[in-house]
């Protein structure tokens, strides 16, 4: 336990690696999941195409596996580009290789979750703001998107959830976050029992926090809309 | 792209699917036979059981399977009594310690499921079952968890992904599964994707063959639930 003390400058150095990389890669799948949102609803089949294909197979290829494709795989392919212009190969930290991997695959999982909400807009909405010679990003960010927030926020919730557990698996690629740190501190110290015990609790924190203020964010999206229940 | 290598080492593969396909499976199955017990009594809120069986549901469903993993096999060594006792000789194996995580693992997704489908069952199909002079035992047996279990179906389906696809850590404590055959090709022959791509492609095929299955599994059994669309 006194170990536990000792380390916890360091695990808390070790969370706040775990927030950033969650929070990082929740941003970045946040974009890949508009941009494939939009491409699914806009006329376009290529689009769609490449929408359809990118979440069929990020749905069927586990996080681990993507990680360390791209951090080794990814790794391989910058040195050759970098060769073709002459370069000396550039460096893909593990924090990186996590940001994308991870971004990668939730995005495609809030591409649906977008998609999904957009829906539930009632397209009168749309046509009527039309009529009111609205267009394009003026129409979504005005009329569209404040109203889908609403049926996003519980599936972004979740997606976020997920998102944090898989951030885990970056220790294995050996990124210094609250896993790697608490396994190497945990075996210095002798106690790995109770500094992996620590993370658990560690994590269930995160969840908790983030529960409190993801609840909070869709009790103020859904304001004026309560008194109709 | 050195597909030969990967072609010459089928049979690295070949038994890191059937490491993966074991664990996984086997883990589903101790699972279910968790979940089913306590799915049911966090349904029916069981006084003290409900609330333990709750914290076990979040504390499993709230943290990094990795994490779990690492307490168990990592973890455990600690104590000197657990390495003194007969228990060690599988908690120093780390195919135990792998099985024991994400059985747990998926005993906790399992319940919050069953406790969804059995919370959902119409109470009209409960009353008639009594009506017609079934037990209460009887009303469980034949009416509720044949009913339950197949309104669970969907979201059993993705449980079973996603118990597949949570397995990959075992190759992080050394187990050869699919990515373990990997990372073996990878480090035996210097190579720097080849062995994860095909590890990729596996856990694909894998994961649409099980998709198949759970949509014809639905397909028979959720058949009474469809809308007939005219």
């Amino acid at each position: 336990m006194e170990n536990l003390i000792l380390y916890a400058p360091l695990l808390a150095r070790g969370a706040l690696v775990t927030i950033a990389l969650a929070v990082l890669s929740l941003a970045f799948a946040t974009a890949l999941g508009a941009l494939g949102a939009a491409a699914r609803i806009a006329p376009g089949r290529i689009g769609r195409l490449i929408v359809t294909l990118y979440t069929t197979i990020v749905r069927g290829i586990p996080d681990l596996v993507l990680l360390l494709l791209v951090y080794f795989g990814g790794q391989r392919l910058l040195n050759v580009i970098a060769g073709w212009f002459g370069q000396d190969g550039v460096n893909i930290s593990p924090f990186w290789a996590g940001v994308l991997s991870i971004g990668f695959i939730y995005g495609a999982y809030l591409t649906e979750t977008f998609r999904g909400a957009f829906m539930t807009v009632p397209r009168g909405q749309i046509e009527a703001a039309e009529a009111l010679g609205l267009r394009g990003l003026a129409l979504h960010w005005t009329v569209t998107i404040p109203q889908l927030v609403r049926f996003a926020l519980p599936g972004y919730a979740n997606v976020w959830q997920v998102l944090v557990k898989s951030t885990a698996v970056v220790s294995v690629i050996g990124l210094e976050d609250l896993v790697g740190l608490a396994n190497d501190a945990g075996k210095t110290a002798r106690e790995p029992f109770i500094f992996f015990l620590a993370v658990l609790l560690v994590y269930l924190c995160i969840t908790f926090v983030s529960t409190t203020i993801f609840e909070a964010l869709e009790r103020r999206s859904a304001r004026g809309l309560t008194h109709a229940r | 792209m050195r597909v030969d290598l990967v072609l010459e080492n089928w049979q690295l593969f070949a038994s890191g699917v059937w490491m993966t396909l074991q664990l996984t499976f086997l883990a589903l199955a101790i699972g279910f036979i968790i979940a089913l017990p306590f799915g049911i009594a966090r349904a029916r809120r069981v006084p003290v059981f409900s609330p333990l069986i709750n914290a076990y549901v979040y504390l499993f469903r709230g943290t990094p399977l990795l994490v779990q993993l690492f307490l168990i096999y990592y973890g455990l060594s600690q104590f000197e009594w657990i390495r003194e006792s007969w228990a060690w000789t599988f908690l120093r194996d780390p195919w135990w310690c792998a099985l024991i995580a994400f059985s747990l693992n998926s005993g906790a997704y399992a319940t919050e499921i069953i406790r969804g489908a059995v919370e959902t069952t119409p109470r009209g199909e409960l009353e008639a079952a009594g009506a017609l002079g079934l037990s209460p035992f009887q009303v469980d047996a034949l009416v509720l968890i044949p009913s339950a279990l197949r309104r669970a179906l969907p979201q059993y389906g993705n449980e079973v992904v996603f118990m597949l696809h949570g397995s990959v850590v075992a190759s992080v404590i050394t187990l050869q599964d699919i990515l373990g055959a990997g990372r073996t090709l990878n480090s035996k022959f210097y190579l720097a994707y080849e062995g994860f791509l095909t590890a990729a492609v596996l856990y694909m095929a894998i994961t649409f063959i099980l998709v198949m299955i759970f949509r014809r599994l639905e397909n028979r059994y959720l058949r009474h639930l469809r809308l007939s669309r005219s």
